[in-house]
């Protein structure tokens, strides 16, 4: 039955209360373990067509009379369209079309940012429509430019009202503590950098708007456009099977999306528009810098009484104020916080979710000064991590939680710290460190999917979810062939095209296999029950002494076995039809994803450069699906991880605010070669409370502890407290030299103190 | 338009592209080969990944006029055992570089049958892979015989 709840709904950490129609899924959970199919490794459906280069993506759809796009963009930080002239460019060689500001979504007369897109071009041929950017004449504005988040957190220039977080008495706890730590953490700017850019091929077919997009949110991208244009929202048919990598920077429609829509209407010819990487790099969002102002007080016993931040999120000129205070709110048991977190408003590209926004950087920080707190306890870090979980959230009891089993699982890779110590050689010294990780990833209704079987006994999955390369689709396939009891090679999983299919999740936030997947499994469940009734009358058998094994019906005593498309050879052409929805997550509880990890590093004290050796990774996210796809999750995370570690960083130039860091030569990221060891671990306990599925997503929290187990382990390994990601060089040299310092004058202090 | 003559997986194709394009351009956009994929357009990240006379190539930046010899693309490449391979491990997430991959891991192998670890990062950091396949792949060409 329908129902309809208000109810709290998250998405990367921000909460709205919505009205939610829901329906019940009364299903109830498979036993805790490895099953036929799901929790046992699964190669990808997909893999081949991707692999042999076969599967379509976006970026290779050529339709016929196809016109590129290019969208002129802002030189300055901040200015104004006085006047824009467009004739030249209609009249360059190849033009279609041109949009100056206002004449699409996206193209404004303000530009807030170097980068900002201002006017587009339609050719018929990328290079035609580029060279005629060169052709619009603009006569700018320049207006004044603020880069320095902190002064524009002085100026009260934010991008929402600060977020402020206050329980119990913070100062007198802070006064009352026996140790008191503080520090300040920075993290960088870094840049999502899918293989894929961002872009779109938009096709008018009658009144109806087709959109190939590379999205991470179908149903998203068509109400935008639905909206933008005005019309009703099944006019737009949104489009993306495979897509080349989101990360969080693709959960909506960009300006790409509308110049591609309104030129195509324009013209009556579809239109491309796909932003190069050096667009990618400069306006296609990022995970925003973060300055980190935080304290925390403990009893003797390594009780932590107070936690205190104030967070500054670099946001840029759109986007939003992450909650980089969520780890230090959630992840320890402590009854006086005080945080405030400032979305400062600059003249620099927009921020987009980068998965686990806000607590990839609130972590490092926290964890780093978790860390120094131990160390002045002189406590174990483990153990006191150990001493102060948090057996709810602040009050609201975990739907579950295995954080306790995850510090169980990584004891032993943290008993490696003598024996990686010990391997310590001239100048390269080794060490270890760990971090926990929480995050949301819980998912939520709405999704659905429908379900098909027709005589040859092979059943098709259809859901408009999409697979940004994680592997959800396969998982989908898996779990309805558990619930059938099929093998996996007869499951079909059609996605990606909101003209074929039921509404699915945006897949950010670790979502898509906790949300959909209880909904494949409730329509897996409506066939099943209807082959179990046609068996039932077939065999003049009674419904409950049926089941599906094996792709074949039998009864309780045995006496029954056909094989599935033998009793659905009556069907001929006819089909049966299921449908599953995602049901409601538990009232009153908090689901969250936990973890930790556990980094072994060396560093040449001489030249600052560190190595991450090996790390390994235990996370408890309910039940696996697919052991194998998990484990690309973690290894992916964990590599992003060292990336914003020890390499990334966007650049800008101070004096005109433009990005310096557009191309791949310039922006670091990992290599094949920068890879350590990475093991992997999972609880593997399904979530009693959570769907008839016990999942949460994996996603996202793999990349949560990863640069504060690695900053820990440099402390392990010289002493030295790292404040900064990523971690230069440079700023392992000044952490060096910080703890040399601290060394001579401890050691003066006690040379006095005799 | 100058005419444009290439061995393409074994095939001679004659065409008309205009002097400048780049040998990626050719192959997707002419000869629809969209297997090879364009990720940066600077020869930066090895998506864009062919081989001539077996040597791994940046296509995006090579002129499709200046190349002599015969092209290999991850279509003349579908039937490799490094396919299945990286299937089985796994070796693939959104895909995107993972032609490119095939591409350079294939010569590889031809070169060295029996690659070492280091030979296998040596070789393969032209690649890049944002979704952190690394270890996958590392493992895929390790066990590429099956």
């Amino acid at each position: 039955m329908a129902r309809l709840i208000r109810t709290e709904k998250e998405v990367e950490g921000r909460f709205e209360e919505v009205w939610l129609v829901v329906e019940e899924d009364p299903l109830e959970q498979w036993p805790e373990g490895p099953l036929d199919v799901v929790g046992r490794p699964a190669e990808r459906l997909d893999g081949p067509a991707r692999v042999r280069g076969e599967a379509r993506f976006t970026a290779d759809l050529r339709l016929p009379g196809m016109l590129h796009a290019a969208i002129l963009r802002s030189p300055h930080a901040h200015a104004r369209v006085r006047r824009i002239d467009l004739a030249r460019a209609l009249a360059a060689p190849g033009v279609r079309g041109a949009l100056g500001p206002g004449e699409a979504k996206g193209l404004d007369e303000e530009a807030g940012y170097a980068g900002a897109p201002v006017a587009a071009v339609a050719a018929d041929t990328f290079a035609q429509a580029r060279a005629a950017l060169h052709a619009i004449d603009v006569d700018w504005e320049e207006l004044e430019v603020v880069l320095d988040p902190q002064e524009a957190v002085a100026r009260e220039q934010f991008t929402s009202e600060p977020a402020r977080h206050e329980r119990g008495d913070f100062d007198r706890a802070l006064a009352e503590a026996d140790v008191v730590v503080e520090s300040t953490y920075r993290t960088a700017v870094v840049l999502h950098n899918s293989m894929e850019t961002h872009q779109a091929v938009c096709e008018w077919v009658g009144d109806t708007l087709d959109v190939h997009i590379s999205t991470q949110y179908i149903w998203g991208v068509r109400a935008e456009v639905a909206e933008a244009f005005g019309m009703p929202a099944d006019k737009v048919r949104v489009v993306c099977e495979f897509m080349g990598g989101g990360f969080g920077s693709k959960n909506s429609a960009g300006e790409y999306t509308f110049v591609a829509a309104e030129l195509a209407r324009r013209t009556g010819r579809p239109v491309r528009c796909a932003l190069t990487r050096r667009e990618e790099n400069t306006a296609a969002g990022n995970r925003n810098a973060t300055i980190q102002k935080l304290v925390a007080g403990a009893r003797s016993d390594g009780t932590i009484v107070a936690l205190g931040g104030e967070f500054v999120n670099a946001v840029g000129w759109g986007g939003w104020s992450t909650m980089t205070d969520g780890p230090m709110r959630m992840l320890y048991a402590c009854d006086n916080v005080r945080t405030v977190c400032y979305g400062a408003k600059i003249n620099a590209p927009p921020m987009k979710p980068f998965r686990a926004p806000g607590f990839v950087e609130g972590t490092f920080g926290l964890e780093c000064l978790i860390d120094e707190l131990a160390a002045r306890l002189e406590l174990d870090p483990l153990e006191l991590r150990r001493r102060n979980h948090a057996d709810s959230n602040n009050g609201t009891p975990y739907s579950s939680k295995n954080l306790a089993a995850c510090h169980e699982l990584a004891q032993k890779h943290w008993d490696r710290r003598r024996e990686v110590r010990a391997r310590s050689d001239g100048t390269w010294k080794r060490g270890v460190g760990l971090a926990s990780q929480i995050w949301f990833g819980g998912g939520g209704p709405p999704s659905y999917a429908w379900t098909r079987v027709g005589s040859d006994a092979r059943i098709t999955v259809v859901t408009a979810m999409q697979d940004l390369g994680t592997g959800t689709g396969t998982a989908m396939a898996q779990i309805a062939a558990e619930e059938l009891g099929v093998s996996l090679d007869r499951v079909e999983v059609v996605l990606g095209d909101s003209a074929r299919g039921p509404y699915a999740t945006l897949s950010a936030g670790s979502s898509t296999l906790p949300s959909v997947g209880p909904a494949v499994r409730a329509a897996a469940a409506d066939v099943k029950r209807q082959i179990i009734e046609i068996a039932a009358q077939r065999y003049d058998l009674e419904e409950r002494v049926l089941d599906i094994r094996d792709g074949t019906i039998v009864s309780a005593d045995g006496n029954l076995s056909v094989p599935l498309e033998e009793l659905l050879g009556v069907l001929g052409n006819a089909q049966i039809l299921g449908k599953g929805a995602r049901g409601p997550n538990p009232t009153g509880m908090s689901v969250n994803t936990f973890g930790m990890q556990v980094a072994e590093v060396a560093v040449d004290v001489e030249t600052g450069e560190v190595r991450v050796e090996r790390v390994a990774a235990v996370h408890d996210v309910g039940r696996v699906v697919n052991p194998l796809g998990a484990r690309s999750q973690v290894e992916g995370g964990i590599i992003q991880g060292i990336g914003h570690t020890l390499s990334e960083v966007r650049l800008l130039d101070p004096g005109t605010g433009r990005v310096l860091t557009t191309t791949l030569d310039s922006y670091r990221m990992p290599t094949i070669a920068d890879v350590p060891e990475i093991v992997c671990e999972f609880v593997d306990k399904p979530d009693a409370h959570l769907t008839s599925l016990g999942s949460k997503g994996l996603g996202e929290p793999p990349i949560v502890p990863t640069a504060a187990a690695i900053a820990n382990a440099i402390r392990d390994a010289t002493g030295a407290d790292v404040h900064e990601l990523p971690i230069s060089r440079e700023e392992m040299l000044r952490a060096l030299r910080e703890a040399e310092q601290r060394a001579r004058e401890g050691a003066k202090e006690k040379v006095g103190a005799r | 338009m100058p005419e444009l003559v290439l061995t393409v997986n074994g095939g001679r194709r004659s065409l008309d592209a205009p002097a400048g394009m780049s040998l990626a351009q050719v192959l997707r956009e002419q000869l629809g080969l969209t297997g090879t994929k364009v990720a940066c357009n600077e020869g930066h990240c090895g998506a864009c990944t062919v081989q001539v006379d077996g040597v791994p190539i940046l296509s995006c930046i090579t002129l499709a006029h200046m190349v002599e010899g015969e092209v290999t693309t991850i279509e003349g490449l579908r039937e490799h055992p490094l396919v299945a391979a990286f299937v089985r491990a796994d070796a693939v997430q959104c895909g995107f570089c993972t032609p490119g991959q095939i591409v350079s891991a294939a010569a590889l192998v031809a070169a060295r049958p029996e690659p070492t670890v280091e030979e296998i990062r040596q070789n393969m950091a032209g690649n890049i892979c944002r979704c952190g396949t690394y270890p996958r792949i590392e493992e895929a060409i390790l066990q590429w015989r099956g």
